[in-house]
């Protein structure tokens, strides 16, 4: 497959002796957005850890045609890869610029981060006032978006989401994603998100990927018909 | 009046030793949670290797100089070597580390420089600075170098990148990494500087205390006495309670309890504030929900 920023063939992953991920497959385009969609405990958190190296994983993980398998957390990061994980992975007791000053850490372009400094703050003027707050205080939404902004100060050559709409009113959801799709549609970001709201990530995603009990269970471009029968399948068993 | 103004300024020149002692207990422990008791004899060591380098004639600043930065580098070594491999061993494994390690550094101190107290030489001599008399001018001194480490520290964790993302590797391991900070070296930096601080405060403190083996003990259980007067989690409250400390206990020797039994203040305010306020004066009571 060419033109894809992220590959993944033959997933496993574990956590201590228990495997997980049995054999994923799957891909995310450059400039494209892959929706991971599954129910409670299928494996969609454990897919994103797996990528990011936070737990043992075996498998071919290739990152714009450079396998990533075998190398570190901090080292995948580097490469681009910004993981905001489940539960916001907020620095609570920074304050919000401390907080997005830390997405940027390992760049050099001063200019370049400032710009990335207004740009974030363009997407979430709330953040600019509350630039000097300490993060811990910012309601979830908020959180959230410090979340986002933080991994897009990295400049990432892939965006991986890990339930952005995760415990948030239904109108902070639907900001925080039309932001998404602007920031894929509008700069090419890559990203692959996990979401339990599927409809809502079937509409920002051009591909699905359904998981079960560790395993694809289906995969192909999201508009498909067959997308939401399957989907709906495997979260209602029906 | 003299003489009491006398005892204040001693006082506060040990307390500004304790200040910075404390700060590098503070240091370790908000990354790790754990107590380094090996800190003081670390520190005893590093104030050998600066006595060698004047012994064989070094001008003292660059005796001082070379001594922080090779502390510095042993700490970071000390971290590496011994003490990484036990990051995921439970608490006492670590706490058995560190007394190992000051056994070592206590018996090496003695095998290769002798049980003997010594002469430190000071920077700070000649008369008391200012023209007053209650200060000599090393207790002068002294109190400005433990300012300006305190500073500068400061200044390093709020204001450098780098000092931003040791505070976001202590508080945050795992989103630490994944912005790409390689959260294993902040915490050897973070020995590294615990071990320079350390050297500067035995340096600070040998002209006082004389040098020998067994000098930083003391130090070490003044420090601790700070930093649990401050809270142990906030370096502003080390720093003050270690202040705090030095002009208590000068002041409690001098009049109070005589100076036989001073090192008891330390142990009394260690006990008093576990029972009365055990989050010390400026720490934060932490309150989890179950």
């Amino acid at each position: 497959m060419s033109g894809a920023i992220l590959e993944v063939r033959g997933l496993n992953a574990f956590y201590g002796p228990i495997q997980a991920l049995f054999g994923l497959d799957f891909a995310v385009e450059e400039g494209g957005a892959t929706a991971l969609l599954g129910a409670n405990g299928a494996g969609k958190t454990t897919t994103l850890r797996a990528l990011s190296g936070l737990i043992r994983r075996q498998g071919d993980i290739r990152l714009g045609g450079k396998p990533i398998a075998g190398l570190s957390t901090e080292a995948i990061a580097r490469l681009g890869v910004a993981h905001v994980p489940d539960g916001r992975g907020t620095f609570t007791e920074l304050t919000v610029e401390e907080n997005l000053r830390l997405g940027a850490y390992v760049r050099s372009d001063r200019r370049g981060v400032r710009r990335d400094f207004e740009r974030v703050f363009g997407y979430f003027p709330r953040l600019a006032e509350r630039r000097r707050q300490q993060a811990g205080t910012l309601s979830g939404g908020e959180q959230q978006m410090l979340a986002i902004s933080r991994a897009l100060l990295m400049r990432p050559a892939l965006l991986m989401l890990d339930e952005p709409s995760f415990g948030l009113a239904p109108m902070v959801v639907a900001e925080i994603f039309r932001i998404l799709a602007a920031i894929n549609r509008d700069e090419g970001v890559s990203m692959l998100i996990v979401e339990q709201n599927a409809s809502l990530a079937l509409d920002l995603a051009d591909r699905a990927v359904l998981i079960e009990t560790g395993r694809a269970a289906m995969s192909g471009p999201s508009q498909t018909r067959g997308a939401d029968d399957a989907v709906r399948r495997s979260y209602l068993g029906y | 009046m003299n003489a009491f103004l006398h005892q204040l300024a001693s006082g506060a020149a040990l307390g500004g030793v304790y200040a910075i002692m404390a700060l590098a207990l503070v240091m370790i422990y908000q990354a790790t949670q754990l107590v380094n008791f090996a800190q003081g004899e670390m520190a005893m060591f590093s104030t050998y290797f600066a006595w060698k380098l004047t012994d064989l004639g070094w001008p003292y600043w660059r005796a001082f100089a070379v001594t922080v930065v090779v502390s510095f580098l042993g700490g970071v070594l000390i971290e590496r070597v011994v003490v990484r491999p036990f990051a995921k061993a439970p608490v006492l494994a670590s706490v058995i580390v560190f007394i190992g390690l000051s056994l070592i550094f206590n018996a090496l101190a003695g095998w290769l420089y002798g049980y003997s107290v010594t002469d430190f030489p000071t920077p700070f001599d000649g008369p008391p600075w200012f023209g007053q008399r209650a200060m000599s001018a090393h207790e002068s001194g002294s109190i400005l170098v433990s300012l300006a480490v305190l500073m500068l520290v400061y200044a390093f964790f709020r204001f450098t990148p780098l000092g931003l993302a040791m505070r976001a590797a202590a508080q945050n391991p795992t989103s630490s990494r994944l912005v790409g900070i390689r959260v294993g070296w902040m915490l050897a930096i973070g020995w590294g500087l615990a071990a320079a601080i350390g050297a500067i405060a035995g340096m600070m403190a040998a002209p006082i205390v004389y040098l020998d083996p067994n000098m930083m003990a003391g130090v070490l259980l003044y420090a601790f006495a700070g930093a649990v007067l401050g809270g142990i989690d906030n370096p502003f409250g080390a720093a003050f309670g270690g202040f705090a400390v030095g002009v208590t206990e000068n002041l409690m020797g001098a009049y109070v309890v005589g100076s036989e039994v001073k090192l008891s203040v330390a142990l009394a305010i260690i006990v008093g504030v576990l029972v009365w306020r055990p989050s010390g004066l400026f720490g934060r009571r932490l309150v989890a929900r179950v």
